[in-house]
C-alpha cells in the first residue's frame, strides 16, 4: 500500500494523495452481499475544495458565477453564503470548504482541472481509514467521530480545511467537516419511492436498521448515503462541499 | 362481561354477538342508549370521503406542546395547507444537559396538526438549510404509500410537497422514517395529527398535548454537558431518559399544565417511542373516558392506559379538587429515575369530602422501599471549577427541587400533613443542616416529629443526586418559603457522603 502523499510536479496532482488499490466491503454491496469491492488505485484531493479555490474557478469561468449559472444546474441557494457573485465577503473565510455548490458545479470545477469527482466506492474506501489504519471501521472511536459530527448542529460556523490530523493516506476532513459530492451519487439508491419494493430502496426508509446492524458501524456511513440519495444534481446545501479525484494513469506518474 | 371494554374490532364483534344472544334470550324492551352509539361502526375509511374540498384553501394552525389548535367547527371538507419545518437544534434535555434534537417545527414533540375527516391536506415539509440530515415524514393518518414518507424525502435546504385526504378519524402519530429510522425518532422526530370526526369532538374546558419519548445518551441520567446519542443503548432499549414533551422540565414547575376545579380536561397523549410502551397514568385522577389507542370508541373509568410506541390515546377527566396531579409513565422507575413526570396544577376551592389523600402515599413510596437495589446508579459529580454564588445555587436548587422533591414535599415545601413532612418553616429541617444532608444522602425511615405533628414515613436515599445537586436543593430549601436562609456547600455534602455509612441498597 502506498503511504505518503503523492507529490507530483503539475498542478493537477499537487495536493492530491494516492489511495489504493485495495478491496473492501462497502456498506452498499455490489450485487452479492458478501462480495468485496475492488478499488483501483486513484488520487484524491487531500483537502476539500475551499472558497478561495472555487472563487478562482469562478473568475476563470464566469458562467459558473451565481448570477450567471443556468438554473437547470444550480438551485437558488448556490453560493448564497458569498457576499457577491465574485466576492467572498467578511463572513466567509477563504480557507473554509466551499459549500452551497451543486453536483454540476462541482463536476465542472474538477473537469476544469482535468480531474473528476470521486466515485462513492473510492470515497468510502478512503474514508474508512483513520490516522494509522487503512480500514478503521471496527474502531468505536472512528465511528464516534462520525456520530459526533452528526450531533453538532449544522448552523455552527465551519472550520477551516486541514485543521485535523490527516488519515492513513494523507487525506484530511473526510469526516467531521462537510458532506461531499460523489460522482455517482444518484446511482447509490434506486430512486423508486416505494419502501415496500425492497432492494436498495429499503436502505432509504427502513433498511439501515434491518440490514446493516451486522456491522454496527455501518449505519453511520449509511446516513451519508441517505443524505446523498436525498439530493438532486442541482441541489446545494450549506453543509455540502466536494473534493476532486483523478485516475492515476491520467496523472503525471 | 362488561361490554364497555371495547378495544378492538374483534372485541366489538364479541360484544355485538353477546348483545344479540342476550336479546334473543328474551331481554325485554331493549332501549337505545349512548352505549349503542359508542359501539356503532364509524364506517372507517370507506365513509371518510365527503367529496372535494369546499372553499378557499386554509393554512392550518400548528401549535407547540402542550398547546392544541382550536376545534375545527366546519361542516364541509376543506383543503388545508400544512407547512412543517424540520430543524436540528441543540436544546436542554434536562437541567444542565444539552442534546441535539431533530425536530418537526423546532420542538419535541413536533407541532400538533388538527384537521377534519374528509379534509384534503396539502403537506409541505421543509428541511431547514442548516440541517445536516435529510428527513421525511410518515403520518399514520395517511392512506397511501409510506404514510407520505416516500413522497417527502427532503434534502437540507429544500421542501417537499404531497397531498392526501384524511379518510380515517382518530389521533395519529407522525414521525420521520429516514434511515436509521430509530435514530431519527430517538432524536425527537415525532408528533400528533388529530383527524376530528365530522361532527367534531365533545366540547371540554381544556385541551393539552402530551407526548412521551425515550432517549439514549452516552452519559448517564443527568450527567451534565452536551450528551451524544448512544446507538447501542437504543438497540438494547436501555433508555437513559423517558420524557414527556422532550425535556425533563417540560411539564413541571412554571411549565405545569393548569386547570380549575370543575373543569374537564382532554389530554391528547402520544408516544413517539422509539422503543418503550407507556403505562400512562395521572396520579390523583381517574380518566372518565379514554379513547383507547386514539380510536373512535371510549372506555370509561380508567386508571392507567397503555399507549403503544407509535400510538396514542385521548383521555378526558373532570377535576374535582385543587392540588397537583402528577402525570407519569406508571412503569414507575421511568417516572422517578428517568424523568417521565409532568404536573397539572388544579386551582379552586377545597373539597374535603372528595379528597382522601391516599393515592399519593401508595404510589410514590412502594417502589423505592421494595427495591432499593435497583435505584439508578448515582450520577457522577462533575467538578466545576470556580465559585458558585448562593443565588446560582438557589436557582439551580429550585429546578432540582421541582423535579425530585416536590412530588412529596410539594412545590411550596408544605408537605402533606401526616404523610410527607413539610420543609417550609419546619423545626426539624431547620434545626440541623448536617442532619438534613445526611437524610438527603441516606434517606430516613421511622417516626419523627415536625412542628408538633408526628410522621412515620420512609424517604428513600437520593442516591441519584450528586454533591452539587444536594447542596443546591438544600440551599434552595433553606432560603425559600419563609425559611430564614443558610447555605450548604458541595464540600459539606462530599464530607458527609464520605463519612457516613451508606444504607443497604443505596447506590452511592
Amino acid at each position: 500500500m502506498l503511504l505518503a502523499a503523492f507529490a507530483a510536479a503539475d498542478d493537477l496532482t499537487d495536493g492530491m494523495a494516492t489511495v489504493g488499490p485495495g478491496e473492501f466491503h462497502s456498506v452498499i454491496p455490489e450485487g452479492k452481499e458478501d462480495a468485496a469491492i475492488e478499488v483501483p488505485v486513484f488520487q484524491l484531493d487531500q483537502r476539500p475544495v475551499t472558497n478561495v479555490e472555487f472563487l478562482d474557478f469562478i473568475k476563470a469561468h464566469p458562467r459558473w458565477q451565481r448570477s450567471n449559472a443556468v438554473q437547470l444546474f444550480v438551485d437558488t441557494s448556490y453560493l448564497s453564503h458569498w457576499a457577491t457573485a465574485i466576492e467572498l465577503g467578511p463572513d466567509v473565510d477563504a480557507e473554509q470548504p466551499v459549500i452551497n455548490v451543486s453536483w454540476f458545479a462541482a463536476t465542472a470545477y474538477c473537469e476544469a482541472l482535468g480531474a473528476r469527482l470521486p466515485r462513492w466506492y473510492e470515497w468510502e474506501f478512503a474514508a474508512a481509514a483513520d490516522r494509522t489504519h487503512a480500514d478503521a471501521r471496527d474502531d468505536p472511536l472512528w465511528r464516534q467521530q462520525i456520530l459526533n459530527w452528526y450531533a453538532t448542529p449544522g448552523s455552527k460556523s465551519l472550520s477551516l480545511v486541514g485543521q485535523r490530523a490527516a488519515n492513513f493516506y494523507g487525506v484530511y476532513d473526510l469526516h467531521g467537516l462537510v458532506w461531499e459530492w460523489v460522482d455517482d451519487f444518484n446511482a447509490l439508491l434506486v430512486a423508486d419511492d416505494n419502501r415496500e419494493q425492497g432492494g436498495a430502496d429499503k436502505i432509504k426508509f427502513c433498511g439501515a436498521g434491518a440490514i446493516s446492524m451486522e456491522r454496527k458501524e455501518d449505519y453511520a456511513v449509511l446516513m451519508r448515503v441517505a443524505l446523498l440519495s436525498s439530493l438532486e444534481a442541482a441541489y446545494t446545501t450549506q453543509n455540502l462541499g466536494f473534493r476532486c479525484a483523478a485516475d492515476l494513469s491520467e496523472g503525471s506518474l | 362481561m362488561n361490554n364497555r371494554k371495547i378495544t378492538s374490532p374483534v372485541a366489538v364483534g364479541v360484544v355485538l354477538c353477546l348483545t344479540f344472544l342476550l336479546i334473543s334470550c328474551g331481554t325485554p324492551s331493549h332501549v337505545h342508549t349512548a352505549e349503542d352509539d359508542r359501539i356503532r361502526d364509524t364506517g372507517g375509511s370507506a365513509a371518510g370521503d365527503f367529496g372535494p374540498p369546499v372553499g378557499e384553501p386554509i393554512i392550518a394552525t400548528l401549535t407547540s406542546a402542550p398547546n392544541v389548535p382550536p376545534p375545527i367547527n366546519r361542516n364541509t371538507p376543506a383543503k388545508l395547507i400544512v407547512n412543517l419545518e424540520v430543524r436540528e437544534l441543540e436544546m436542554p434535555i434536562s437541567e444542565g444537559v444539552m442534546y441535539t434534537f431533530w425536530t418537526f417545527g423546532g420542538t419535541v414533540p413536533g407541532s400538533f396538526i388538527r384537521v377534519r375527516q374528509g379534509d384534503t391536506i396539502e403537506f409541505h415539509l421543509s428541511n431547514h438549510p442548516s440541517s445536516k440530515m435529510p428527513h421525511n415524514i410518515d403520518l399514520h393518518a395517511v392512506t397511501g404509500s409510506g404514510g407520505g414518507a416516500s413522497s417527502s424525502f427532503t434534502a437540507p435546504g429544500h421542501t417537499s410537497q404531497f397531498t392526501f385526504k384524511a379518510l380515517n378519524q382518530g389521533l395519529f402519530v407522525y414521525h420521520c422514517a429516514t434511515a436509521p429510522v430509530g435514530m431519527h425518532i430517538a432524536n425527537g422526530m415525532y408528533g400528533l395529527i388529530l383527524v376530528e370526526p365530522p361532527e367534531g369532538l365533545a366540547p371540554v374546558d381544556r385541551e393539552y398535548y402530551v407526548m412521551q419519548g425515550d432517549f439514549y445518551t452516552v452519559g448517564k441520567y443527568r450527567e451534565k454537558g452536551h450528551q451524544e446519542f448512544d446507538m447501542q443503548k437504543a438497540i438494547e432499549e436501555n433508555a437513559t431518559y423517558v420524557l414527556f414533551n422532550g425535556s425533563e422540565g417540560a411539564l413541571v414547575g412554571d411549565n405545569a399544565l393548569r386547570a380549575n376545579t370543575g373543569e374537564t380536561i382532554r389530554l391528547f397523549v402520544g408516544n413517539g417511542g422509539p422503543n418503550l410502551v407507556s403505562s400512562f397514568h395521572v396520579i390523583g385522577e381517574i380518566f372518565d373516558k379514554v379513547f383507547t389507542e386514539g380510536g373512535s370508541h371510549y372506555q370509561e373509568n380508567v386508571q392507567t392506559t397503555l399507549v403503544p410506541a407509535g400510538g396514542s390515546a385521548i383521555t378526558e377527566f373532570r377535576v374535582e379538587v385543587p392540588g397537583t396531579l402528577v402525570i407519569v409513565d406508571h412503569s414507575i422507575f421511568r417516572a422517578f429515575n428517568k424523568g417521565a413526570l409532568g404536573m397539572i396544577k388544579v386551582e379552586g376551592p377545597e373539597n374535603l369530602a372528595v379528597y382522601t389523600g391516599k393515592e399519593v402515599d401508595s404510589v410514590y413510596l412502594g417502589d423505592k422501599v421494595n427495591d432499593l437495589t435497583a435505584v439508578t446508579e448515582a450520577t457522577t459529580a462533575h467538578s466545576t471549577t470556580g465559585e458558585v454564588t448562593i443565588a446560582q445555587q438557589i436557582a439551580a436548587g429550585k429546578v432540582l427541587f421541582a423535579g425530585t422533591c416536590s412530588v412529596c414535599h410539594q412545590l411550596d415545601g408544605s408537605g402533606l400533613v401526616t404523610v410527607f413532612p413539610p420543609l417550609a418553616g419546619a423545626d426539624f429541617f431547620l434545626a440541623d443542616t448536617t442532619r438534613a444532608i445526611d437524610i438527603a444522602l441516606n434517606g430516613l425511615v421511622g417516626p419523627i416529629t415536625v412542628n408538633d405533628q408526628s410522621y412515620d414515613s420512609i424517604m428513600p436515599p437520593m442516591s441519584q443526586l450528586n454533591d452539587d445537586e444536594i447542596a443546591n436543593i438544600l440551599t434552595y430549601s433553606l432560603n425559600s418559603w419563609g425559611n430564614d436562609g443558610g447555605r450548604v456547600t458541595r464540600e459539606e455534602v462530599a464530607e458527609r457522603r464520605a463519612s457516613t455509612d451508606r444504607p443497604p441498597g443505596a447506590a452511592h
